[in-house]
């Protein structure tokens, strides 16, 4: 299996590239365009400190979600919170064992199961409720089927057809190394774990291009990030402050 | 009364969310404006007719969207992140009101984004079908005309989105767009217009203005036996008030501008009005062009230094009162010239609670007593804005004045008010005769809710604080059996209750002793 695995690991190679580059380049483009105006959506909170706990609130409670739509919310509150569970159960492949992963791993094997109901509820609602079923787009649907795949296969793992989680784990404690190159790093010759990882490396290559950019979006959008102080402090973005300096009305006046 | 269907009212409070259906508020939008009035605002006139579109505005339109992504974070952000969870679908009333899916806000949004997706996303590039991407043809922006002209920008949606995604903040770009390649929506540009050459959008010049306000101290003096001033461009006065034009002659806005003058004259106040700055709208904010939304905002810190005065107060009106609130000091600032004890700008209603609460008005709630209120949140107000120095002012101040002056208030039911609240259905740049068939129905929420309020607790008016609100009540919620003077404005209730004391205006004029002996 020498060509699998070197063909693995070249895959989570790029894959891991993709996803950290890309994302890290959108993030970069979400910090540098400026807010030109005060637009959080209120009431909002009148302090940083108040702001924090508002986004806190969104992205561990879904809180605005859970005020307009409580099904929806379900589902997509058992999805994500499930996701977070197996994501530190699988840490285990990346580091060293230690007390916490030990006591977490069972709640990391059951969220398998959880995670891929909340996906199902997800995706049965884009077929039943007539208005989700007309703003989806083929995108839409492959996303949930794609992780679906994901945990479907993990769960195959899990309580079906083991695999060598030790032999998985030497491939990534090698993958810096280079290790799947030589016989000791490699996968083990299992087709569930195969397709279990080519689509991993598939979601992390399509995150920086897809709407998953949820994710690091939330924390940049204004109507949820923004203190509510406008009469308090000024707020001038930089492209206006220079319609300022200049003593002009339109952009198109601006000397460059 | 008109040729199509007008929604029945149950009185339970609610709409069901109608099953979606396809095109049926297909169309050509609004009128479309003329060169002449793009020309005013700074937007290209090379297009040979009204309804052409400019050449090469394929490319132009993309150069548009691709600067105004790199200058608004809301745009660049709002346009990757949706996932298309269905949170929005059932949350604007355009959409309760007329079924067309292309009023779902998440489906308006992606009249913009499956363009932005062809020519800016890899996905979208190599892979449109797969991501709902698609070419920019005349026919989608039709659909850009239309639909976008379909949004009230009342910002309902993003309450509700997980992650705030602002429909306004697409919509408004989406106009921006359009003004830039012969789309411009002739209500909006043509208003705009007549606040830079005469001072306010009903294009009410100086002279008629205060032909108007003296008209008015007139008929306060009838009414109440003391003269009440409402002094035009008057110098060193300490307040500068700002009001939507249409507070000097509509109904019932102009009783809410009575009550503005009762309350600063029994407080002893000195103010006034400036014919320089005769409007607090702003319609720059519906088009989303920052550039003109500024120029109409100059126009009240220049009549503030003129004048002199030491405080800018704005009278009510729910977008202009978010212009003000979130947007003043960033277009127009900083106002280091004026009194920084007092918040800049203030609403009237602040001002109006705070002289409440010390007692300084005497009021007699009786003169209410033939009424049960209840208040209508404006979406501008309520979402895109604060009173008072606590998170949720704007919606208990607005009651507290109320309940002040009232002896019977009921809320509507709580999915209809506060941050929840539902458009008018004629904000955001709609409030004209050639969209009635959507004002119609977009205002069917409200009236549902105020339906249910007036048949099961005895309602009998609705108080508002937005000058576009309160026209588009009194003309549209007739369609549905109400009747025009059930809408109130809140210092006309401020107005009724206010017993005034004293008995000469701080500022009466000198010459007014000799009137009086006629």
């Amino acid at each position: 299996m020498t060509f699998v695995s070197i063909l693995y690991g070249l895959l989570f190679w790029a894959a891991t590239l993709i996803l950290v580059v890309g994302v890290g380049m959108k993030i970069r483009q979400y910090w540098n365009t400026p807010a030109p105006l005060k637009i959080p959506t209120t009431p909002a909170p009148v302090t940083q400190g108040g702001v924090v706990w508002r986004m806190f609130r969104e992205v561990v409670f879904f809180e605005s979600l859970f005020r307009s739509n409580k099904i929806l919310w379900l589902f997509a509150f058992l999805f994500h919170m499930s996701l977070w569970l197996v994501l530190i159960r699988h840490s285990r492949y990346f580091v060293g064992m230690n007390d916490l992963l030990v006591f977490m791993q069972p709640f990391g094997r059951y969220a398998g199961i959880t995670m891929v109901l909340g996906l199902a509820g997800l995706w049965a609602r884009r077929f039943l409720v007539d208005r989700v079923r007309y703003i989806s787009a083929p995108s839409d649907h492959l996303m949930l089927a794609l992780l679906i795949g994901i945990g479907m296969s993990g769960l195959m793992m899990s309580f079906v057809s083991h695999t060598d989680v030790t032999q998985v784990k030497a491939f990534f404690g090698g993958m810096l190394t280079f290790g799947f190159f030589g016989a000791e790093g490699g996968l083990p010759a299992d087709p569930i774990v195969l397709v279990h990882l080519l689509l991993v490396a598939v979601l992390m290559i399509i995150f920086p291009i897809s709407k998953l950019l949820h994710a690091p979006g939330v924390f940049f959008s204004p109507t949820r990030n923004q203190v509510d102080n406008p009469r308090e402090k000024r707020h001038v973005s930089p492209w206006a402050l220079e319609l300022e300096r200049q003593g002009k009305t339109f952009l198109s006046e601006l000397n460059k | 009364m008109a040729d199509y269907e007008i929604p029945k009212l149950t009185g339970e409070g609610y709409t069901e969310v109608p099953a979606v259906k396809e095109d049926t508020m297909k169309g050509s939008g609004p009128f479309i404006a003329k060169a002449d009035f793009q020309k005013a605002m700074g937007f290209p006139t090379d297009f040979d007719a009204v309804g052409d579109l400019v050449p090469n505005w394929k490319e132009r339109a993309l150069e548009k969207m691709a600067d105004l992504k790199s200058r608004y974070r809301s745009l660049q952000v709002y346009l990757d992140i949706c996932v298309k969870c269905g949170a929005c679908t059932d949350k604007c009333h355009y959409f309760i009101g007329t079924s067309d899916a292309k009023n779902m806000p998440v489906a308006r949004q992606d009249l913009l984004r499956k363009v932005y997706r062809r020519y800016f996303t890899f996905a979208g590039k190599y892979f449109p079908k797969l991501v709902g991407a698609t070419d920019l043809t005349e026919e989608v922006i039709k659909d850009w005309y239309n639909y976008y002209h379909q949004c009230s920008q009342c910002r309902r949606c993003s309450v509700f989105c997980p992650y705030g995604i602002d429909t306004a903040e697409i919509s408004m770009a989406a106009r921006e767009i359009l003004d830039h390649i012969g789309y411009g929506s002739k209500y909006n540009n043509e208003i705009i217009g007549k606040v830079f050459k005469i001072g306010n959008n009903l294009g009410l010049p100086g002279m008629a203005l205060a032909d108007t306000l003296e008209g008015l101290e007139e008929d306060v003096e009838m009414d109440t036996g003391i003269k009440v001033r409402y002094p035009l461009d008057e110098e060193g006065s300490e307040i500068l008030l700002v009001t939507p034009s249409a507070d000097f002659f509509a109904e019932p806005h102009i009783d809410g501008l009575i009550g503005y003058g009762k309350v600063f004259h029994e407080t002893g106040v000195t103010w006034t009005f400036s014919s320089h700055a005769s409007e607090a709208a702003n319609f720059g904010m519906f088009i989303g062009s920052y550039e003109n939304m500024r120029r109409v905002s100059m126009r009240i810190r220049e009549a503030a230094i003129k004048l002199k005065v030491k405080r800018i107060v704005f009278g009510e009106c729910g977008h202009a009162w978010r212009v003000a609130y979130s947007f003043l000091n960033t277009l127009a600032g900083p106002f280091d010239f004026l009194d920084q004890r007092y918040p800049i700008p203030q609403h009237i209603l602040e001002y109006t609670v705070g002289e409440l609460e010390k007692g300084s008005l005497t009021i007699d709630k009786s003169e209410n007593d033939d009424k049960v209120l209840t208040f209508h949140d404006s979406c501008n107000v309520a979402r895109g804005s604060r009173m008072g120095n606590y998170p949720g002012g704007q919606f208990e101040i607005p009651r507290k004045v109320i309940k002040a002056v009232c002896n019977h208030f009921v809320d509507m039911p709580a999915d209809t008010i506060h941050d929840a609240t539902f458009c008018c259905g004629g904000g955001g740049g709609l409030l004209t005769d050639d969209l009635m068939e959507l004002r119609v129905k977009g205002i069917q929420p409200r009236a549902e809710a105020l339906k249910h309020v007036t048949t099961h607790y005895g309602v009998t008016h609705m108080a508002a604080i937005c000058a576009i609100c309160k026209s588009q009540f009194t003309k549209v919620l007739p369609y549905y059996g109400f009747t025009m003077d059930q809408i109130v404005s809140v210092h006309q209730l401020v107005s009724n209750a206010i017993i005034l004391q004293r008995q000469v205006s701080v500022q009466a004029r000198p010459d007014e002793d000799e009137d009086d002996d006629d």
